[in-house]
């Protein structure tokens, strides 16, 4: 019979209906401002005597504290607003001390039944919640020079055992040259470098009585070099935004030698940008004899400022990458220092130099990877940025070995307790690989991000409110029928942004808001050709039908090329143009549904089946 | 009603031609002005509790020594935006906050900072680019493979002209062009081509049906058919971005304004343009496939 659903249709439609109320049902749960424990080293947990000792500590302070609960993370401390939440970190952090963090969160507050079957509200984006958003550049030409630096001292070496004699070596753009005096000595050592490094390719050159052997890398020697440095620096960078604190925190890769980290939540953006983009390390060197080669000897300042110097050996006994655990603390003078542990190899590295060192003194340098960007005018007349980076080489100490020294040490002559807790942070965290640049970074402030969201959930209300007083007026009846179906579409919406964890933005929310208008569209199109049969004279039930009939093709092929569009947006689009591809997207296919079978089951529910009666379309 | 559509196309033709001349003419001269996300650079947005005077806060900003200071008013008197040439560094927007708090006299809250490389600008505008042209490609295959080659040309050529001048009136009044505006021309292709493919859809149906109307006719009728629909669509939609454009706030302003402008114009091009363009093409009956699409089950809904 015409315009009759069978039952399992609208069996599906109640389904899909209740489907669509209970995984949107999440996002009307506001998420409490609350505090995340977690804890970095195996020695310690976040259990019930933290949580008592950190619920005390509020006490004291005075803070109201709403709910405190353990978690596969660690601790939750909830709060009933924003400025407990913001007062009681500090508060915490000092009664938990070093061993754990504290970082800020909104937790949802889903009630159980529903996170049990995998609900919970939509995520949302930092220009609603606040938070920021670096993108990072990876210096790959530093890490190349950097690998060649290395190479240039091993091959010295090889050089200096085989008694092949050079003059000197230099690295310059990518390319190491070590120029000898005799023709003999440059065949001699092309012989034993290709032999001995094969990631290389060597060349010959001579200019004047000098002769040279110019050594680059391998096509697929740099790429390896080039990934291992961005790999390296994407670990690093996570284990110090973990070391942060900071709740769900993302630090993914995009394209060959870029970094996004984006931190939802913090505030104190200059902490974190200190934290991620610090270059620092340590160095550990003896200091000079003083019938020392020159060549073997870099004289260093203090980094004190009082403008001593020192003359150090440039052979480094190890580097802060072979630290395996860093804290800070005092000394007996109240001064701030930093507790070291070495890993085995790094150990015993320290102990066979120092054995034989008893007596000399040792320097800790302090390294920091630098740049310095500026605008040139390029041949064209625009301003370029130009970017030079530079280290910085500092003595931070200067002792004399009384004993060799093993595996466990402490470093003093740190100018602050932030530096040395920052200082053990990144010795804990790793070292950057290679160095990185900031090449874009937005933060937004929270009240910002709360603002955003008021102006887009007031904009989705009235537009709604609009379009359905429209559809009414319009479509009388039928214009009810669009609008129920309109109202499931927003919910049905909700529940999959939900469901694929997919991020609101703001853009996302007007990419909601013009799903309302558009989504009217197919209703709009089935209704005017269901006018236009009747105005041809057929009977309301074969006009009803022949209407959903032919505005098929139409309602399909004018979406599928609007979905194609929001998918090329999602390819090309970055952070809140995304929210709104997806927002688009899901909102093209929600809508066909709801506008179609929906609709169409109301109608065929009010009017199916029945004699022809006057339809108030 | 039946309007007499095809009998302005020579008019229309002219208006269409003149307006994109206009615009590519505005692009050419003026350029687009581009936003931050696209020409790099860094902008601070700061809140006052009581609105200051633009001009001391520019005092402010000189003697502090930062170059290329442009602050203005971003949506309201007390919200401000500092726009600045200075090279980056990771403590800049620190820097400026507390040179406007002035020695903590001035009540200022940081609303957002941004930071774009020129590197990354540069890329962001390429990728934008090709991102247009890709969507103008790929809706150009799915139109000659699911109607007609002559009407891929049609919607794709509405289509551009939708884009230039929506771009064109973006040049013309200097509004910024940044990141979401890009979004909105995207969203405009999306949209216009909806109207466009459903005047399209009615055309090849009606050659179909009517086989004793000329293809002059013939457009002018079904362009009179679905005239209701398109009206009444783009009315809803215009309804919301009117919407958003008074409450949404200032950081979607630029995105809901070039919405409306594409829509608009995407109303106009599918009604006047697209049809015209077939027109031109001479399409014939013998052009749309010769077997007839069998009807649709009476299942489908």
């Amino acid at each position: 019979m015409l315009n009759k659903y069978p039952l399992w249709k609208y069996l599906l439609i109640v389904l899909v209906v209740a489907f669509g109320v209970i995984y949107a049902l999440p996002n009307l749960y506001p998420d409490d401002p609350a505090l995340q424990l977690s804890t970095q080293k195996s020695t310690s947990v976040v259990d019930q005597r933290t949580l008592a000792t950190a619920e005390t500590a509020l006490q004291d302070a005075g803070i109201d504290l709403k709910e405190a609960e353990i978690t596969s993370a660690g601790g939750t401390l909830r709060f009933h607003n924003g400025e407990d939440q913001l007062a009681a970190k500090p508060v915490i952090a000092a009664a938990l001390g070093e061993n754990y963090v504290v970082a800020l969160n909104l937790v949802p507050t889903t009630p159980e039944w529903l996170s049990s079957i995998g609900a919970g509200p939509a995520k949302l984006g930092l220009d609603l919640r606040g938070g920021v958003h670096f993108l990072l550049e990876v210096d790959t030409p530093a890490a190349l020079k950097q690998r060649l630096d290395v190479a240039a001292s091993e091959m010295k070496n090889s050089l200096r055992t085989e008694r092949i004699r050079y003059r000197s070596v230099e690295v310059n753009n990518g390319v190491m040259s070590i120029r000898f005096l005799r023709e003999e000595d440059q065949q001699a050592a092309l012989e034993l470098l290709e032999d001995e490094f094969t990631e290389y390719v060597y060349n010959t050159s001579n200019e004047g009585s000098d002769y040279f052997v110019e050594v680059g890398f391998t096509e697929t020697a740099r790429a390896e070099v080039e990934a291992y440095a961005l790999q390296q620096n994407l670990t690093t960078l996570r284990n110090r935004v973990n070391e942060l604190g900071v709740a769900e925190p993302l630090v993914q890769r995009q394209g060959s030698n870029r970094i996004v980290v984006e931190l939802p939540g913090v505030q104190d953006t200059a902490a974190a940008k200190r934290i991620i983009g610090a270059t620092a390390n340590l160095e550990f060197r003896l200091e000079a004899g003083l019938d020392a080669n020159a060549s073997e000897v870099d004289t260093l300042t203090f980094r004190d400022g009082s403008g001593r110097t020192a003359r150090l050996e440039r052979d480094v006994i190890i580097t802060g990458d072979s630290v395996a655990d860093a804290n800070s603390s005092f000394d007996e003078n109240g001064r701030p220092q930093v507790n070291i542990s070495l890993d085995g190899k790094g150990g015993s590295q320290m102990a066979r130099v120092t054995r034989t060192a008893v007596g000399r003194n040792m320097a800790v340098v302090f390294i920091e990877h630098k740049s310095r960007s500026r605008f040139v005018e390029d041949e064209n007349g625009e301003l370029t940025e130009v970017r030079r980076s530079y280290s910085e080489r500092n003595i931070i100490s200067l002792a004399t070995i009384q004993t060799t020294l093993g595996n466990s040490f402490r470093i003093t002559g740190l100018d602050s307790p932030r530096e040395s807790s920052e200082l053990a942070l990144l010795l804990r965290a790793g070292a950057l690989a290679a160095p990185i640049y900031f090449v874009e970074e937005r933060t937004i402030g929270p009240s910002l991000g709360a603002e955003n969201i008021r102006l887009g959930v007031l904009s989705a209300q009235i537009g709604l409110l609009v379009v359905m007083a429209f559809m009414l007026v319009y479509y009388k009846v039928f214009g009810i029928f669009a609008n129920v179906s309109l109202a499931l579409n927003i919910v049905l919406l909700m529940a999959f942004m939900s469901l694929l964890s997919a991020t609101l933005t703001l853009p996302g929310i007007a990419g909601i808001v013009l799903t309302m208008g558009m989504a009217v569209d197919a209703n709009v199109l089935i209704f005017s050709r269901i006018r236009e049969e009747l105005k041809a004279g057929l009977p309301s039930q074969q006009a009803i039908h022949s209407g959903f009939n032919r505005a098929f093709t139409t309602i399909l092929d004018a979406n599928i090329t609007t979905l194609l569009v929001a998918v090329i947006l999602f390819a090309v689009g970055t952070g809140p143009v995304k929210g709104f591809a997806v927002t688009l997207s899901l909102g093209i296919l929600t809508s066909m549904f709801t506008a179609i079978v929906v609709t169409r089951a109301q109608i065929n529910l009010v009017y199916g089946g029945r004699k022809n009666k006057r339809l108030f379309i | 009603m039946n309007i007499p559509f095809m009998a302005m196309r020579k008019i229309i033709a002219m208006i269409s031609v003149a307006m994109v001349l206009a615009s590519l003419g505005s692009l050419a001269v003026k350029g687009l002005k581009f936003g931050l996300d696209f020409t790099g650079g860094s902008l601070i947005e700061v809140q006052y509790e009581q609105a200051p005077a633009l001009d001391d806060v520019r005092t402010l900003l000189a003697d502090a020594e930062y170059q290329d200071v442009t602050v203005q008013n971003f949506g309201s008197p007390v919200d401000v935006v500092v726009r600045m040439g200075n090279a980056y560094t990771p403590t800049l927007g620190d820097e400026v906050l507390s040179t406007l708090r002035d020695n903590d006299n001035v009540q200022v809250e940081l609303m957002r900072s941004e930071y774009v490389g020129g590197q990354v600008g540069e890329e962001l505008r390429e990728q934008g680019g090709l991102g247009m042209l890709l969507a103008l490609a790929i809706v150009m295959v799915y139109v000659a493979v699911r109607f007609q080659f002559k009407f891929s040309v049609a919607s794709v050529v509405a289509l551009a002209h939708d884009v230039i001048i929506t771009l064109g009136i973006f040049s013309l009044f200097e509004l910024e062009f940044d990141l979401t505006v890009l979004a909105a021309i995207l969203a405009v292709i999306g949209y216009s081509l909806n109207d466009t493919i459903v005047v399209c859809d009615r055309i090849r149906e009606n050659f179909r049906i009517m086989r004793d109307t000329t293809p002059y006719e013939l457009i002018n009728e079904s362009i009179n058919q679905t005239l209701g629909r398109t009206i009444i669509t783009s009315m809803t939609t215009m309804f919301v971005l009117l919407v958003l454009f008074f409450f949404g706030g200032e950081s979607i302003h630029n995105f809901s304004l070039a919405l409306l402008i594409g829509i608009l114009i995407g109303t106009y091009s599918s009604i006047f343009v697209a049809a015209n363009l077939l027109l031109a093409q001479n399409i014939t009956r013998e052009d749309l496939v010769p077997t007839p699409k069998e009807e649709l089950e009476d299942e489908m809904p």
